[in-house]
């Protein structure tokens, strides 16, 4: 049976796949913490903002930092259950974190609707912009991250290509922390 | 094309326990401290806020990036070259710090961003912040009350 190459380069001492991936999050690292610094900045030398973000729905917020917690769980067992060679349970636990996913999607498009319905649009002051911004930016992560997950599903369910499990997993785990600060920042300092 | 027995994973998982953790555990310590970080500052005491909201997410940070992203099994240089980024970000944080947060200084001042610490003055200074004026102190017209 041929190896994927990404499983056998490894000068590193890292499969090529997962070094690619580590580069990816650290280049991500730099974006998210570039943008969620200078929104710290601003929060600090504008302590108006606070009257903004009362108006954010912590409990929306508290509801999707659940179902992306959820997520990486299930995302993990997929990883263990590729490792035990069981692509079939590795799909299905892919698709259930999927589906963690499109119900956060959900979640922020009834939040945004209702936010932007209300006049707090990105265009309203600092903080809204930094709101839309940051958070949307990390809908888009969401969005990649559920549609890389349908493909590795798809070909883990033929128990082909069982390493990029565990690489879609890390994504997956990289994009629930940048919201367990956001979640904070944007909805619980009021 | 990979066997399904193949191992693919971290080659020293089985040596540092990394599949006997218990997944769904660790699961449960997060969800619980997301639970305080909500309630925590419903006391409405800043430093309990910090603590619970800022203090516990860098908790719930670092028990998924032990526990799911498996770092604490992987090798030390990917942990060296995920710091640096960390590190890159402070770098940036702290080199404009001082000229966004301080307002003044022996040779500066930043009169829009001190006039936008005033309440009075918040729809004076919006506009030279690119701001629209509404939502200065009070909510834009038609705005739903706080929720």
């Amino acid at each position: 049976m041929v190896k994927p190459i990404a499983t056998l380069r490894s000068a590193s001492g890292v499969p090529t796949g997962r070094l690619a991936l580590w580069w990816v999050i650290a280049s991500e690292i730099v974006i998210f913490g570039g943008l969620l610094g200078s929104y710290l900045l601003h929060r600090l030398g504008h302590p108006e903002w606070s009257t903004y973000a009362s108006h954010t729905n912590t409990w929306a917020g508290a509801f999707n930092t659940l179902v992306l917690l959820t997520s990486s769980l299930s995302a993990v067992l997929g990883h263990k259950a590729a490792e035990a060679g069981d692509g079939k349970k590795a799909a299905k636990m892919l698709m259930f974190t999927c589906l963690g996913g499109l119900t956060f999607l959900v979640v922020k498009g009834f939040e945004w609707t209702y936010e932007i319905q209300h006049g707090y649009t990105i265009t309203a002051n600092g903080f809204w912009s930094f709101y839309y911004t940051a958070a949307g930016l990390h809908g888009l992560h969401v969005i990649a991250g559920c549609i890389i997950m349908l493909f590795v599903a798809a070909d883990a369910r033929k128990n082909k290509e069982l390493q990029r499990v565990e690489l879609i997993g890390i994504y997956w785990h990289f994009v629930d922390l940048v919201w367990i600060f956001l979640f904070p920042l944007l909805y619980i300092a009021k | 094309m990979s066997s399904a027995a193949e191992p693919h994973g971290h080659e020293t998982e089985a040596a540092h326990g990394g599949h006997h953790t218990n997944y769904v555990k660790i699961w449960g310590i997060l969800v619980v401290l997301l639970v305080v970080s909500v309630t925590g500052p419903m006391l409405e005491i800043r430093i309990v806020t910090l603590l619970t909201a800022f203090g516990i997410a860098i908790v719930k940070a670092y028990l998924v990036a032990k526990y799911f992203m498996h770092l604490d099994i992987e090798k030390p240089f990917v942990v060296k070259l995920l710091v640096v980024c960390l590190g890159l970000m402070m770098l940036f944080f702290a080199a404009t710090a001082p000229d966004i947060m301080k307002h003044w200084g022996a040779n500066w001042r930043n009169e829009s961003a001190k006039n936008a610490n005033i309440p009075e003055a918040h729809h004076e200074a919006a506009p030279a912040h690119g701001e629209a004026a509404p939502a200065a102190a009070a909510p834009a017209p038609g705005a739903a009350p706080a929720r």
